[in-house]
């Protein structure tokens, strides 16, 4: 780690609490070498009005998706983008963003596939960093173009993929979605626009937990006791347990994969990106209906 | 769909997004979210006119006037949805003053002609498409009655 870490009590009993800064925290360290601020928002315009001082901009359509391939960018675009963002190997990274962070969790996640080593979240995001009366600004910056590492995309610990999903089966699965989408009721998030998928419901013995569960009002995340009557008690899991994520397209569950992975100590936790947009339109996969898991189908 | 059938305020609006960079065109977005009116008195505590754009992710909902065939629309966003303002605001601005016919005719596409789609994403300019389509069945309606 080039920058300490936050020794704030509230992040002491997670499991890897160097993964979350406060508000208070950052402030006082803004426009350190060696630390980059990552703005990643829902609303691509959000940043232009305003944004923490110094911070960059990192958009998920834009800058992390491949144009063409349903895929991510590869290594060289990756390290193009940090290049680009100021942001060397050895930077560590604060990212925050709009919706308690939802799209700054994906971020992070796909930060984390290139192994970039220290990557933090801004607990509580935007709507902390605004509720706190903190300052914006309206100035860009210009990063210095840095010598970033080509390093290819690790899809094999954190990533999964449709077949592992099919192995997987028999497996704790959580699913991150709105009650209505779990259920089948409909496709997308209450008030969501249609992204396509052809069949409504959930993948069989998946816990419906949704993502937004893991934080409190305030938009922070919730102490390590509330996270374990949500995940373990309520869901299920249990230590050792090898696990699945998933949504619609991957993002709110790498809210729940930071949770799981960073705040609650589950090692084996992988985030399903192709999620019910893919799963959803697949031909022959299982799928339940209604509020219950289901069973897993014999094979 | 011929380029003459674009009414001119609408044809100048989609030539200012063309004429810039990738990125100013973002800034000229926002330009338009800052400029998207406030709702005049008579329709602000009118919550029950307007109509919900499903599919935008951020909260807009719409609200078309049509006075001696003449088209004004009226929207209403969160200052933290810049770009769904941004969307709103284009169309008030395009569509408002037109005649019925004129925001009938124009093509369902207008949205992905203002080269935004690099911009902000194809999924997101779905939400102006969405947009567009409510305020044509708006017109439709009073058209109609």
């Amino acid at each position: 780690m080039t920058i300490e870490r936050d020794p704030a009590p509230q992040f002491v009993e997670f499991s890897s609490p160097e993964r979350l800064v406060s508000a208070d925290w950052l402030e006082e360290r803004l426009e350190t070498p060696g630390l980059v601020v990552v703005e990643s928002d829902e609303d691509v315009l959000l940043y232009e009005t305003g944004h923490i001082r110094g911070a960059v901009k990192i958009d998920w359509h834009t800058d992390l998706n491949d144009p063409v391939t349903r895929d991510y960018i590869d290594g060289e675009g990756f390290a193009e983008l940090m290049s680009r963002s100021g942001i060397s190997r050895d930077t560590t990274v604060v990212i925050y963003g709009d919706k308690t962070n939802w799209w700054a969790a994906y971020a992070l996640w796909v930060f984390t596939l290139f192994g970039h080593d220290d990557v933090r979240l801004l607990d509580g995001g935007r709507a902390k960093w605004e509720a706190d009366g903190r300052e914006y600004t309206l100035e860009a910056p210009t990063p210095k173009p840095t010598e970033y590492p080509i390093v290819e995309r690790n899809d094999s610990t954190i990533r999964a993929f449709r077949d592992d999903v099919l192995t997987h089966l028999g497996n704790p699965l959580i699913d991150v979605r709105s009650p209505e989408e779990y259920s089948g009721e409909r496709t997308t998030a209450p008030a969501y626009p249609e992204e396509g998928a052809l069949r409504a419901g959930h993948i069989p013995s998946a816990q419906s937990v949704p993502w937004s569960k893991a934080v409190a009002d305030d938009g922070t995340f919730r102490p390590l006791s509330e996270l374990n009557e949500i995940y373990r008690d309520g869901a299920g899991l249990k230590d050792g347990d090898d696990i699945v994520a998933y949504c619609r397209i991957g993002e709110r569950s790498s809210h729940t994969w930071f949770v799981l992975n960073y705040l609650m100590g589950f090692e084996n936790v992988r985030n399903y990106d192709g999620s019910w947009t893919e799963w959803g339109s697949l031909v022959a996969v299982p799928i339940v209906i209604g509020t219950d898991p289901g069973e897993v189908p014999s094979r | 769909m011929s380029e003459q059938q674009i009414p001119t305020q609408l044809a100048e609006i989609r030539d200012d997004f063309l004429s810039l960079e990738l990125r100013d065109r973002l800034q000229l977005l926002l330009e338009f979210s800052n400029e998207l009116p406030e709702l005049p008195d008579r329709y602000r505590d009118h919550p029950d006119l307007f109509e919900r754009v499903e599919e935008c992710q951020s909260p807009v909902f719409i609200f078309i006037e049509v006075e001696n065939d003449t088209v004004r629309m009226f929207a209403t966003a969160p200052p933290e949805a810049p770009t769904t303002r941004g969307f709103a605001s284009i169309l008030a601005q395009g569509l408002s003053g037109l005649s019925t016919t004129e925001v009938l005719e124009l093509s369902d596409d207008f949205p992905q002609s203002l080269g935004l789609s690099k911009a902000v994403s194809p999924l997101r300019l779905r939400g102006m498409t969405g947009m567009l389509a409510r305020a044509k069945r708006q017109i439709r309606l009073k058209t109609l009655s």
